[in-house]
């Protein structure tokens, strides 16, 4: 129960996902699938809707259509006892999930075992300092968030989110606020932990260095659809490639390349205008 | 899968013997810890767990273990760790805890 073995049943699949807000579909039949033990990257531009899509699959928010499964079961016919369970086996690192600042940065990787665990304390203290080596951390235990840097806090917050040693890792733009150097690191940890602790990653970024590093899998969103998904290399192939002429591969490359000039530039110069202004004006 | 995580325990000499069944993670680390450290009352020379009965241990279940080790240094008890799967075995070595605890996969080296 506790691990997933059959590689090619996948841990999350979510079918015909359709998301609004006040009438409007930020998602827009959305379809993916999650393997176990990979790191599937979720790129789109700003407010695509891949935040929404997150909140979506842990059930934090629930879609007006579709149907999402973890671990083969629907989670939104769920109940919260039943979705609680189900989501001890996730492991979060949002960035609004950030650290508790009155605590220690030990007692932040000891909340989630102290409130989803009956276990003691002193097994619990065991295990933060495991977590905490796991991220390079032992020495920050006794620290308090405001006394290190960015890159140690999400180090921390890493650390919590694997504190319940689960099967799946969410993220929400983890490399954000960071520099190019510390954002490397992390990259490279969450693809250590990734592959040590044989989970699946379904990060969300819109970096695309950080995207390239650590996907094995991508899914570009775009107009609250599926634009694209295919193993990393198919995309370094567009990227890397010229313009096809073909208007889905174009806008892809443009995005990849954070080219200026290409589809979706002319896509807002043409129009949506009446489509930007209202969406604007109903923003408020 | 019954409850207990012990299998049985036997005595050869003063060196008990536990056999450890199922998979050790958070909702059963707790009762293994406790019939462990229950163990330690009967004053054994030695414990000698034997992991072969277990696919998959999570981090609470090395925790347990850790603490079950430190309680036994205390006691001046040994501790020996026997043939656990591939898949325990990497779990001690990713939280760099393989070389703190002694692992063996024989059983005579283990009773030695
Ligand atoms: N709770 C909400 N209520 C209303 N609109 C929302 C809400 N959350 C997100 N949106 C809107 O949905 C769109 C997608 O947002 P988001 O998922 O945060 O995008 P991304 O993470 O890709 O930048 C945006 O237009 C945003 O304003
Ligand atoms: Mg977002």
């Amino acid at each position: 129960m506790a691990n997933v073995k059959d590689n090619s049943t996948p841990v999350i699949q979510v079918r015909d996902l359709v998301k609004r807000f006040d009438g409007r579909a930020v998602l827009d039949g959305v379809n993916l699938e999650v393997f176990p033990g990979e790191m599937l990257v979720i790129m789109g531009g700003s407010g695509c809707g891949k935040s929404t899509l997150l909140r979506n699959l842990i059930g934090s928010m629930v879609p007006e259509e579709g149907v999402v499964e973890i671990f083969g079961q629907n989670t939104l016919v769920m109940d919260e006892p039943e979705l609680d369970e189900i989501r001890k086996r996730f492991g979060i690192l949002f960035q609004s999930g950030a650290l508790f600042n009155s605590m220690t940065v030990g007692e932040n990787v000891a909340l989630p075992l102290k409130e989803h665990t009956d276990l003691d304390d002193e097994t619990i203290d065991i295990m933060v300092k495991i977590k905490l080596e796991q991220v390079g951390l032992r020495q920050a235990e006794d620290l308090m968030p405001s006394e290190i840097s960015g890159g140690m806090k999400k180090r921390a917050g890493l650390a919590r989110a694997v504190a319940l040693d689960p099967e799946i890792l969410f993220y929400d733009e983890p490399s954000a606020g960071l520099d190019p150097v510390t954002s490397a690191e992390i990259d490279y940890l969450m693809m250590d932990l990734a592959k040590k602790l044989g989970v699946a990653s379904v990060v969300v970024t819109h970096e695309m260095d950080s995207a390239f590093r650590i996907a094995d899998r991508m899914i570009m969103l775009d107009k609250g659809k599926v634009l694209m998904a295919a193993k990393r290399e198919e995309f370094e192939t567009i990227r890397d490639g010229k313009p096809t002429g073909d208007d889905t591969k174009d806008l892809i490359r443009q995005f990849l390349r954070g080219d200026s000039e290409g589809p979706i530039t002319r896509r807002r110069q043409a129009g949506g205008y009446e489509e930007d202004i209202l969406h604007a004006a109903g923003a408020r | 899968m019954t409850d207990s995580p012990i299998q049985t325990v036997t005595w050869e000499d003063k060196v008990a013997v536990v056999k450890v069944a199922g998979d050790i993670d958070l909702h059963r680390s707790a009762s293994l810890q406790h019939a462990l450290l229950g163990l330690l009352d009967e004053q054994p020379s030695k414990v000698v767990v034997d992991l072969s009965g277990v696919p998959y241990m999570d981090s609470s279940g090395v925790a347990s273990l850790v603490k079950l080790l430190s309680r036994t240094r205390k006691l001046g008890v040994s501790l020996v760790l026997l043939s656990p799967s591939q898949k325990v075995k990497s779990i001690f070595e990713i939280t760099r805890l393989n070389s703190v605890f002694t692992i063996t996969d024989s059983k005579e080296e283990a009773m030695a």
